[in-house]
């Protein structure tokens, strides 16, 4: 019962790929799948936590709503291409110095965010943080250490800017 | 120095930091390092140390359950009931078994020739099959056909009640002895779906209201909240002919593997559970579970590892939830606040489950010398319940601590004075006291003072939990011969950071830093740890940990004395160095004198000892402190009278732990238990449609969770308060800051509107309803 797959072709993490996917396959699970990038997880499968968090051409993506076969022709990027070149990312590394996780199955996903928001506003105040980030959950309750990341995160980038 | 191997007695810190820090001499058993001194004069403990796999969390790189991936390994999907109370009657999986993809079909709800098999509540495990993908499985679950009975059901509690309800068990069927996490009393009398009462007393209550000048009654609810982990349940089952490994996102690998072996009739030695990454648990993830053992029998049929990971509406439906409850409460007491006396009557259902008590604040929060406690669980077709973060505390002061809000009230107290008249507790006594400063309690204002349509509030809360210990607890540490360093234990890390603190306390004792320390944990292999639920975590396993790098830090001891041509009791720690006591310049660096040990490595395991001043109890693996961990809560409320929306502005939350370990962490882990009291106070609710008994909100939209728009400013104080109980002194803290939250923004929004609200959650809806402007809903 399952329809033809169809071959797409990518790029990820900034190398060319390609994959055969089904038509009902997401994109979080096809990450996972073909190319053991795990760091997107599926949590509500729903588009309501941001776990599953990539970005797609740019734009962060819940990978759990997404169509694997939408992504052909365009250029995905998951939270294990932050670091390729052996440093973290400034979000990174104030997520950490902030301590804004506990079990940390959440923390992919609001890395993502947080870029993306710096991106729009380098300097976010609190609303802002709060409201931008709504639809990321944390079940262990780190919210208020990940605005201080945020805002640890937004001072670093401006530093590094200036 | 004192001989080790006999008990002697040794003077310790006692008493809290800042309110009478004093010196208490107790009987130091043998083999135990000697006291540590508090945290002030310590180079590693109590500082904000970061934790330790920060990196791999922030890059993904972390190893959930959910993210393991074996070779050959196949995907296990559940069939669930549809009914809310059914008979099987036939199961026929033939073509499920034909299905390409299948690799293993299993039957859960076997029926036999003369009976059927009972399912008793929607989603309850029927089949399952192990596939070769996702789609694979589900296909094959739909080609299994089941012959249901349906049967008469009542998911309500209150219709449970009723003598007339359909019974969810018969004598014979209901579960008697253990549930919830906690085991229940035995041999209580089942009357249609209410089984009890558990009773508890002192005195005599009817003597005690006789004697009161006043007395308060009122009856409470709370609903059913769910876990919502965001990693799901999940678990890779691989069962191989010399024996069965299982990654499991658990609280407790040591528990699982125990189970595992009774389950399938395996020696220890062949089990062997792992967790690395584990997405949050809060109650949920303490036992193996329907779905484990599901997995494993999967695993052991098709010869093949087997993946099983609940989706979100599984997740919901039947992984767990803290039990809803009634309670009537009635306290009495003398116009000076004394109280007389307590009565508690509670119903709770766990659905199939029991447990659903409300704990023991109304029992041991406040002096009274008379009380009653009768707690009933009343049986409905719902999923079973289980413990969840404070379980019976949490609900038990909601109820409690408005009770106490309300009588304060009617006696023209302010709630402090009451409690400061009526709690025996030093050590919230100071919490109230640091409380109050914080908030500014002087600043709150008389019920429904506000003018305007927005009405702010304050109110207060306070708490008890107690402090657990498992016995059945080690830590391995190991000092190799270039002076690397590992600690190893079973126990794991579900996002407290246990890691990071063993690492602390393993270098404090040998005088290094705590990233020079491998931690090694999540593993059966290692020494047995304990559970990280009942917060027992860091109060089991950092005794053990102290314990045993003292113990394995003597040889070095023995070669550095040599080397420095001292003697070995002379030796002592510092910067990563041994040196002689009194004479720092005689040292020689750690790795140097682990360089003449004369084997490669050198170990030593230690086990958790009982508390030097003896428990207040012990039953098998499981003891407690003498001491109870209190805490305090005041929150902030703003209300809007028009919308209903209760805004929390601010919680300031004091808590005790013993010795603080690493306040970085338990700042960390206080915020997220007021943020799930919040949560649970104002947004969450499993609703299950009385007519089919199945859930309606089963997802992550409709049944809503505090986010960040909803965080207040969370002030956290942690007491340091010492009771020379072990070789670290430390408790947990997980819980005991998840029970006050309720209850304190339940009394600051009395004190904002001038109306109780005495049902969780405290909705808008509900909100409009007490002011009259918005029907009640029935
Ligand atoms: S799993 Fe995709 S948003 Fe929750
Ligand atoms: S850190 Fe556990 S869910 Fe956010």
């Amino acid at each position: 019962m399952s329809a033809a797959p169809r071959t797409i072709r990518f790029t990820l993490n900034g190398r060319t790929v390609a994959a055969e996917v089904a038509p009902q396959e997401s994109l979080v699970t096809m990450l996972r799948d073909r190319f053991a990038l795990y760091g997107a997880r599926e949590s509500c499968g729903q588009g309501l936590c941001g776990c599953c968090t990539v970005l797609v051409d740019g734009r962060a993506v819940s990978s759990c709503l997404a169509l694997a076969a939408l992504v052909d022709g365009r250029a995905v990027t998951t939270i294990e291409h932050l670091d390729a070149d052996g440093t973290l990312d400034p979000v990174q590394q104030a997520f950490i110095e902030a301590g804004a996780f506990q079990c940390g199955f959440c923390t992919p996903g609001f890395v993502l965010m947080t870029r993306q928001l710096l991106e729009q506003h380098p300097d976010p105040g609190d609303d802002d943080i709060r409201h931008y980030l709504a639809g990321n959950l944390c079940r262990c309750g780190a919210y208020p250490e990940i605005v201080q990341a945020v805002k640890l995160a937004a001072a670093k980038r401006r530093g590094a800017a200036g | 120095m004192a001989s080790d191997d006999k008990p002697h007695a040794e003077r310790f810190p006692f008493g809290i930091v800042g309110a009478g820090l004093g010196v208490v001499t107790r009987q130091l058993p043998p083999d135990e390092p000697p006291p540590l001194a508090p945290n002030a004069d310590l180079a590693v403990i109590g500082r904000p140390v970061p934790r330790q796999n920060g990196r791999a969390k922030v890059t993904g790189a972390t190893r959930f359950t959910v993210d393991i991936s074996l070779p050959g390994m196949l995907h296990g999907r559940i069939l669930r009931s549809p009914l809310a109370h059914a008979e099987i009657h036939g199961i026929d999986v033939t073509a499920a078994a034909r299905h390409p993809g299948t690799r293993a079909v299993l039957v859960v709800a076997r029926p036999d020739e003369l009976t059927g098999a009972t399912l008793r509540y929607v989603g309850a495990p029927v089949a399952a099959v192990a596939a070769v993908s996702m789609v694979a499985a589900a296909e094959a679950l739909r080609l299994i056909r089941v012959d249901y009975q349906s049967l008469p059901f009542v998911a309500d509690m209150d219709e449970a009640r009723n003598a007339t309800a359909p019974p969810v068990f018969d004598a014979a069927s209901a579960p008697a002895g253990y549930a919830s996490g906690f085991p229940a009393r035995l041999n209580l009398p089942l009357d249609g779906n209410v089984r009890g009462p558990a009773t508890d007393g002192r005195g005599d209550t009817a003597e005690g209201f006789a004697e009161a000048d006043l007395v308060v009654e009122g009856e409470y609810r709370t609903q059913v909240q769910t876990h919502c982990c965001l990693e799901p349940h999940a678990i890779v089952a691989d069962w191989r002919a010399d024996g069965l490994t299982v990654y499991m996102s658990t609280q407790f690998t040591a528990g699982v593997r125990h189970e595992l072996a009774e389950a399938f009739g395996l020696p220890l030695d062949r089990v062997r559970v792992i967790v690395d990454g584990m997405g949050g648990g809060f109650g949920s993830k303490s036992t193996l579970g329907s779905y484990g053992r599901i997995a494993v029998a999967l695993s052991r049929q098709a010869q093949a590892p087997v993946r099983l990971v609940l989706d979100r509406q599984e997740e919901q439906m039947d992984s767990g939830n803290r039990p809803a409850t009634w309670q009537r409460l009635r306290i009495g007491a003398k116009r000076d606040g004394s109280l007389t006396a307590i009565s508690l009557v509670s119903y709770g259902t766990a659905g199939v489950a029991l447990g659903a008590g409300v704990g023991n604040v109304a029992q041991a929060l406040y002096a009274c010398p008379n009380f009653a406690a009768a707690q009933y669980d009343v049986f409905t077709n719902a999923s079973p319940g289980c413990a969840m973060r404070a379980p019976g505390n949490a609900p038990g002061a909601f109820g409690l601590e408005q009770a106490i809000d309300e009588l304060a009230e009617r006696l023209q107290l302010d709630p402090l004075t009451l409690r400061d008249h009526i709690d025996p507790s030093p050590v919230r006594r100071e919490e109230r006291r640091i409380g109050a400063e914080r908030i500014g309690w002087r600043r709150r204002h008389a019920p429904g003072a506000d003018p305007g349509p927005i009405k702010r509030g304050m109110g207060v809360a306070q708490s008890l939990w107690g402090a657990n210990v498992q016995t059945n607890s080690a830590c391995e540490v190991r000092v190799m011969r270039d002076g690397s360093v590992e600690v190893l234990s079973s126990v794991q890390d579900i996002g407290t950071g246990i890691g990071t603190v063993l690492a602390q306390t393993v270098a404090e004792v040998l005088g290094l830093h705590s990233e020079a320390i491998t931690v090694r944990i999540g593993d059966t292999e290692f020494p047995a740890g304990p559970p990280s639920y009942g917060s027992r975590t860091t109060a089991s396993i950092t005794p053990p940990a102290r314990a045993a790098a003292w113990r394995v830090l003597r040889p070095l001891f023995r070669e550095a004395a040599l080397a420095l041509n001292a003697a070995a009791e002379d030796m002592a720690v510092r910067d990563g160095r041994i040196l002689v006591r009194g004479d720092s310049g005689r040292s020689i660096d750690f790795r140097d004198a682990a360089a003449r040990l004369r084997t490669d490595r050198i170990s030593a395991v230690a086990s958790r000892s009982d508390d030097y001043g003896g428990f207040r109890w012990r039953m098998a693996d499981a003891a407690q402190a003498r001491q109870d961990l209190g805490g305090v809560q005041f929150a902030a409320v703003a209300v809007d009278t028009e919308t209903g929306v209760i805004r929390v502005e601010r919680v300031v939350a004091v808590q005790d732990c013993g010795r603080p370990m690493n306040p970085l962490l338990i700042e960390s882990q206080v915020q997220g238990g007021v943020l799930m009291g919040l949560s649970y106070a104002l947004f969450e609710e499993r609703i299950l449609d009385r007519h089919t008994g199945r859930m309606v909100n089963p997802n992550l939209e409709q049944y809503k969770l505090a986010g960040a728009c909803d965080t207040p400013a969370i002030d956290v104080v942690v007491l340091e308060n010492y009771q020379a109980n072990s070789a670290t002194d430390a408790y947990g803290i997980a819980e005991p800051a998840n029970i006050a939250t309720a209850p304190a923004i339940a009394n600051a929004v009395y004190n904002a509107i001038g109306l109780r609200l005495r049902a969780l959650p405290m909705t808008p809806a509900a909100v409009l309803a007490a002011l009259g402007k918005f029907p009640a809903r029935s």
